[in-house]
C-alpha cells in the first residue's frame, strides 16, 4: 500500500517535468532533454493513476469515500483497459514512425482532435456517473465545468479534424463564407447558453440531452469556425487548435478536481496561444482577424485590382543560366517555402548546398515565421535533411542582408516574398513582414507556373527586373541544377 | 603669429603642408601664412592661388623657416639639398614646429631640434581617441594610400574590376583580397567594391568584422582562438600557430585571388611577413600585389620599398608614396589636420602649448627644448576602442518600446480572483489559482521558443496534453455494460494514441537537428 500523499506528489514531480519539458524545448541544445522530461512525467503521472484505481493506495481518514467509485474492480474491464493502452500506444508509434516529415502538419492537428475527443467523451462519462464524489452543495460548479470542458473539447474536436483534412488536401483549402456566418456562429453559441440553463440546474444525469445538443451544435462551430479559415492561415490555425485542446483539459481538471490536468491543460493551453500570437503578428495580422475567417476570399477588393494591374513580362531562366549565375555568386540566401515541402526537395536542396558550400560560397536559408504550413515546418524540413542549423535564419536576422546578397533562390513560396506586402497599402497582405529577396542582386523564383500563393494575390517581385523565374517542380530542377553544378 | 609653409625638399615629396584653402582657414583663426615660393607646385598649387589665399609668397627656404613662429611641414625635418644646412638647424630658436616626426626612430633630429629650445608637435603622435580624429593625420593619409593603392593595383591589373557581359564575350569580376583592415584596408574595401571587385578583407582583431561586413566585403578569419586587438587600434603580434595558419589560409586563397592590398602593420616592430613565397607562387600570372607596408619591410616576401617588381609573374607594387601621389587631396586633408589642431590650441589670440589638454599632450615631443616623449599613458584602451577609424558605424538601434498592457491584466485578473473569493468555494478557488499560476509559467517558458523549434514544441505539448487520460482512467470504476465506463476506455485509447505518438514524433524530429 502506498499513501496517498506519494500520489500527489508524484502528480506535482510530474507537473514540473512537464514545464521543463517545455522549457527545454525553447533551445535546440536542450530540446532532446526537454522531451525525455515529458516522457518520464507522464509515465509517472499515468504510473500514479493507475495505482490510485487500482486500489493500491492507502487514503488518510475520510477521504478514501471519495475515491470509492475510481476502483478499478471489474476484471472485464481491466483487460479492456489494457488492451485499449496497448492498442494506442502501438497505434501511436505505428503513426510517429511512419508519418513523412511533410506530413507533420497534418499528423499534429489529427493528435489535437484525439484530445478534443477524448475530452468530450470524458466529459460525458463524468455526468453520467462521476467517478470522484462531488462534494454536497458543488454540483452547479460541477455541472458548468462539465458543461465547459464538452463544449471546449467538442470545438477543439470538429476543429482539428476539418484542419487535419485540409492540410492533407482532402478538402478544399479555400475558405467557406456563408452569408452572416458571424451572426450563425453568435446565434449557435446564444443556443449552446440557453442551453446550459436547462442543463447545470437539473438533477444529474437526467439532463443529458441538452448536453447531447450541445455537443453537437459545438461540434459545428468547431467544424464551421475552421472552414472558414484560408489556407495561408493554417500556421495559426493549427497552433490555435493546440491552445484549445489544451484548455479542453484544464477544463477536464476542473471537473475531476485533478491539480495535475488543470497545470498540463494551462500549460499546453498558453503555449499554444502565445504560439498563436506570435504567427499572427509574423503576418501582421490580429488573432481576432484571423479566427474569424474569409482571409483572401475578397474578389472584388485588393486581391482582384492587383491582379488587374499591368506588371509587364516575366523573365524566364533555364537550368545552365541558373547554374551559371550560382557558380558567380558568392552570397546566397535560398528562401523556401510550402513549395520544397510539397515536391519534398529537401534532400537535393542539402546536397545542392554542402556542393555550394564547400566551393566557398556563403549559402544560408531565410525563414519566414509562416513558411509552410504550420509553425517551424521548414526547420523540420531541412534539420531532416541534415541542413545545419546554423545557416538556417530567421527573418528577422536575415532581412538586413539581401542587399549584400548575389543570389537569392526563392524555392516555392510567393506571398512570403511579396514587396505589395509594404509597398501597396491596398493589397490584401499589405503590412505583412516579408523576406525583402528584391533588394539582392538577383533573385531566382523557382516555381511549378505562375500561380498565386495561397492569399491569391499577384506578385510584382516576379516582374521586377532583377528577377528570373525559373519553372517546373523543386525536386526535379534542384536535381538539374546539382547535375549542372557537378559537369562543369 | 605667422605660419611657415616650406617647400618640401623630401625627394619625390609632392605634397605641402597647406593647400590654399587650408591658408584661408589659418588666417580665419588670426594667423597670418608665409609660403614658400613653389610650394605648391607639386600638389598643383601655384604661388598665385596662395597669394590670392591671402598668402604671403617667400623666395627661398631660409627666410620662411627665420621670420616664422609655427613652421608646418609634412615630412620630418632634413638636410636641405639646395641650402646643404638641416632644416632643424634652420629653426629659430625657440620657434615651433609641426609635422610628421617619427620621435621613436628620429632620436637623433630631436636631439638638434632640442639643442634649438624648440616647441615640436608632431602629427604622428596625435592620440587616437574620438576627439582627435578630425587631426589623425596617419587616419588621412592611410586613408588615401588604401584608395590609391587599388588604383594602382587597377593599373597594373590587365584586366576589368567589375564583371562584364560584352557583345565579344563574357569577363568575370576580379576577387581583391584586404589584409589588414585598419583605415588603409578599409578604403582599400571602398575603392574595390566601388570599382566592381569581390572583395575579401582578413584581420586578426575580430571586432572589425561588421565594419568589413558594412564595407561590402567578405571576412576572412583563421579558425583559431586569438584576438589580435592591440593598443591604439593596431594589431599586436600574434603566436607562431597563428601566423602558420594565417600563411596557409593565404597560400589557399592566392589560387583564387587577382589581386592582393597588405597593409598589416605592428606598431614599433617590423611589418610581419604575410604573403609567403608560396603563396606568390600560388597566384594566377598577372596577378598583382599592393604592399603599403613596404617601408618597414613589407607584408609580402619580396616586396622592395618603393619598387615595383615581378615575382613569378605576380607584380609586386612596394609604393611608400601613396598619399604624395595624390598630392592635391592629401595636401589639403593634412593641412585641415594641422588647421585642427591649431584651432584647439586657441587660434592666434589664445594660442597656448596647453600640457593638461589630452591631445597636445600626445603630440607633444618637445616644449621649449624640454623632452616630452613619449606622453605617459592614461586610461585610453576603452575610448580607442568606440575611436579607431572615422569609419565606426553605429549600429545600435534602440529595442523598439513594447506597449506595457501587464499592470492591466494583473488588475483585472485580481479582481476576477477576488470575485470568485466572495463567492465562498475555497475548493474552485484553490484550483483557480493553480490555473492561473500555470497560464503565468506557461507564458513565461514559451515566450523565448526559438521559431525553428515551433514545430518540435508543438508535438511535444500535444503528447503532454494527452494527460487527459487520467480523466479517461477515473472513469473505469463500474462494469463494462455501464456507457460511462465505454465512454472512459475510448477517452484512454485516444489519449494514448495521443501520448505515445506525440512523443515519438517529437523524438524523431529532434534527432534530425544538427549543428
Amino acid at each position: 500500500m502506498i499513501p496517498y500523499g506519494a500520489i500527489l506528489s508524484s502528480y506535482l514531480v510530474a507537473a514540473v517535468l512537464f514545464i521543463l519539458s517545455l522549457g527545454g524545448l525553447s533551445h535546440q541544445k536542450t530540446s532532446r532533454r526537454g522531451n525525455l522530461y515529458g516522457i518520464i512525467g507522464m509515465a509517472l503521472a499515468v504510473g500514479a493513476t493507475a495505482l490510485l484505481i487500482l486500489g493500491k493506495v492507502q487514503f488518510p481518514e475520510g477521504l478514501a469515500e471519495n475515491f470509492r467509485d475510481i476502483l478499478l474492480d471489474d476484471p472485464t474491464t481491466s483487460k479492456v483497459f489494457a488492451a485499449a493502452i496497448g492498442i494506442g500506444a502501438l497505434i501511436g508509434s505505428i503513426l510517429a514512425a511512419r508519418v513523412a516529415m511533410t506530413a507533420m502538419p497534418e499528423m499534429v492537428a489529427i493528435l489535437h482532435s484525439f484530445v478534443g475527443l477524448a475530452a468530450v467523451l470524458v466529459g460525458i462519462s463524468t455526468y453520467l456517473g462521476p467517478g470522484i464524489l462531488v462534494p454536497e452543495g458543488g454540483e452547479l460548479v460541477h455541472n458548468i465545468e462539465i458543461y465547459l470542458a464538452v463544449f471546449i473539447g467538442a470545438i477543439t474536436f470538429t476543429g482539428s479534424v476539418l484542419a487535419f483534412l485540409k492540410l492533407r488536401g482532402s478538402v478544399s483549402g479555400k475558405p467557406l463564407t456563408l452569408p452572416g456566418r458571424h451572426l450563425l456562429n453568435l446565434l449557435m453559441v446564444a443556443a449552446c447558453i440557453y442551453l446550459s440553463i436547462g442543463f447545470v440546474t437539473a438533477e444529474s444525469p437526467t439532463a443529458w440531452q441538452p448536453l447531447l445538443w450541445m455537443t453537437l451544435i459545438a461540434c459545428v462551430i468547431g467544424f464551421h469556425m475552421v472552414a472558414a479559415i484560408g489556407g495561408a492561415d493554417m500556421p495559426v490555425v493549427v497552433s490555435m487548435l493546440n491552445s484549445y485542446s489544451g484548455w479542453a483539459a484544464a477544463a477536464t481538471g476542473f471537473m475531476l478536481k485533478n491539480d495535475l490536468l488543470i497545470v498540463t491543460g494551462a500549460l499546453v493551453g498558453s503555449s499554444g496561444a502565445i504560439l498563436s500570437y506570435i504567427m499572427c503578428r509574423a503576418m501582421n495580422r490580429s488573432f481576432i482577424s484571423v479566427i474569424l475567417g474569409g482571409f483572401g476570399t475578397d474578389g472584388g477588393g485588393g486581391g482582384g485590382t492587383a491582379a488587374a494591374r499591368d506588371h509587364g513580362e516575366v523573365t524566364t531562366f533555364d537550368v545552365d543560366e541558373m547554374v551559371e549565375a550560382m557558380r558567380e555568386a558568392s552570397e546566397i540566401i535560398i528562401v523556401p517555402g510550402y513549395g520544397m515541402a510539397v515536391a519534398q526537395a529537401q534532400h537535393s536542396l542539402s546536397q545542392m548546398v554542402d556542393f555550394l558550400k564547400e566551393k566557398g560560397k556563403t549559402v544560408r536559408f531565410g525563414i519566414h515565421p509562416v513558411a509552410g504550413r504550420l509553425p517551424g515546418h521548414m526547420n523540420v524540413l531541412l534539420a531532416e535533411a541534415n541542413v545545419d542549423y546554423d545557416i538556417v535564419l530567421e527573418m528577422d536576422e536575415i532581412n538586413g542582408d539581401f542587399p549584400a546578397t548575389d543570389l537569392v533562390m526563392v524555392i516555392g513560396a510567393n506571398d512570403i516574398v511579396n514587396p505589395d506586402a509594404l509597398e501597396d497599402p491596398n493589397s490584401p497582405i499589405a503590412g505583412m513582414p516579408v523576406l525583402e529577396v528584391w533588394k539582392s542582386e538577383t533573385v531566382v523564383v523557382m516555381k511549378r507556373s505562375m500561380g498565386t500563393g495561397y492569399a491569391g494575390v499577384q506578385n510584382p517581385l516576379f516582374f521586377k527586373d532583377n528577377s528570373r523565374m525559373l519553372f517546373g517542380d523543386a525536386k526535379e530542377v534542384v536535381d538539374q541544377l546539382m547535375t549542372g553544378l557537378r559537369s562543369h | 603669429m605667422k605660419i611657415g609653409v616650406p617647400r618640401e625638399v623630401w625627394p619625390g615629396e609632392c605634397r605641402v603642408a597647406a593647400s590654399p584653402a587650408n591658408v584661408k582657414r589659418l588666417q580665419k583663426l588670426g594667423f597670418s601664412v608665409l609660403v614658400e615660393t613653389g610650394a605648391g607646385l607639386a600638389a598643383s598649387f601655384d604661388d598665385d592661388s596662395y597669394r590670392k589665399a591671402g598668402a604671403q609668397i617667400l623666395d627661398g627656404a631660409a627666410a620662411i623657416w627665420e621670420q616664422s613662429d609655427i613652421v608646418i611641414k609634412v615630412r620630418a625635418p632634413m638636410k636641405h639639398p639646395d641650402l646643404g644646412t638641416d632644416e632643424a638647424d634652420l629653426l629659430r630658436e625657440g620657434g615651433t614646429l609641426i609635422s610628421f616626426i617619427w620621435p621613436g626612430q628620429e632620436e637623433e633630429l630631436v636631439q638638434k631640434l632640442a639643442s634649438r629650445k624648440a616647441t615640436v608637435l608632431a602629427m604622428d603622435c596625435v592620440p587616437r581617441i574620438s576627439r582627435a580624429q578630425k587631426l589623425d593625420a596617419l587616419s588621412s593619409m592611410a586613408n588615401i594610400a588604401g584608395y590609391r593603392a587599388v588604383l594602382e593595383a587597377a593599373h597594373h591589373f590587365g584586366s576589368f574590376f567589375t564583371g562584364q557581359m560584352t557583345a565579344a564575350g563574357k569577363v568575370p569580376p576580379a576577387k581583391v583580397m584586404v589584409v589588414g583592415a585598419g583605415v588603409a584596408g578599409l578604403a582599400a574595401i571602398g575603392a574595390a567594391r566601388g570599382l566592381g571587385a569581390i572583395v575579401r578583407a582578413f584581420d586578426t582583431r575580430p571586432e572589425v568584422e561588421e565594419q568589413v561586413h558594412s564595407m561590402g566585403a567578405e571576412f576572412l578569419t583563421v579558425k583559431l582562438e586569438e584576438d589580435g586587438t592591440g593598443s591604439g587600434g593596431y594589431a599586436k603580434q600574434m603566436s607562431q600557430a597563428f601566423i602558420d595558419a594565417e600563411h596557409a589560409l593565404f597560400e589557399e586563397q592566392a589560387h583564387d585571388i587577382d589581386i592582393i592590398i597588405t597593409t598589416a602593420l605592428i606598431p614599433g616592430k617590423p611589418a610581419p611577413l604575410l604573403i609567403t613565397e608560396q603563396a606568390v607562387k600560388n597566384m594566377k600570372p598577372g596577378s598583382v600585389i599592393v604592399d603599403l607596408a613596404a617601408e618597414r619591410g613589407g607584408n609580402t616576401a619580396g616586396a622592395v620599398a618603393d619598387q615595383v617588381i615581378e615575382s613569378h609573374g605576380v607584380t609586386i607594387i612596394g609604393y611608400t608614396d601613396l598619399p604624395s601621389r595624390m598630392a592635391k587631396v592629401s595636401s589639403n586633408l593634412y593641412g585641415n589636420n594641422i588647421c585642427h589642431l591649431l584651432d584647439d590650441m586657441g587660434g592666434a589670440e589664445g594660442y597656448k602649448v596647453d600640457e593638461d589638454d589630452e591631445v597636445v599632450r600626445g603630440s607633444l615631443v618637445l616644449n621649449e627644448g624640454q623632452m616630452r616623449w613619449p606622453a605617459p599613458v592614461k586610461k585610453i584602451t576603452e575610448e580607442m576602442k568606440a575611436s579607431d577609424p572615422a569609419l565606426q558605424e553605429s549600429t545600435a538601434v534602440a529595442p523598439a518600446e513594447k506597449k506595457d498592457r501587464g499592470p492591466l491584466a494583473l488588475l483585472l485578473i485580481g479582481l476576477a480572483l477576488i470575485a470568485v473569493g466572495w463567492s465562498g468555494d475555497t475548493g474552485f478557488l484553490h484550483q483557480v489559482t493553480v490555473f492561473v499560476l500555470s497560464c503565468f509559467v506557461g507564458y513565461q517558458v514559451i515566450w523565448n521558443v526559438s521559431a525553428s523549434l515551433h514545430t518540435p514544441l508543438m508535438s511535444v505539448t500535444n503528447a503532454i496534453s494527452g494527460i487527459i487520460i487520467v480523466g479517461g482512467m477515473y472513469q473505469l470504476g463500474g462494469s463494462l455494460e455501464k456507457p460511462e465506463t465505454i465512454l472512459g476506455v475510448v477517452a484512454v485509447l485516444f489519449a494514448t494514441i495521443n501520448i505515445a505518438g506525440g512523443f515519438l514524433v517529437t523524438q524523431r524530429m529532434l534527432k534530425m537537428f544538427r549543428r
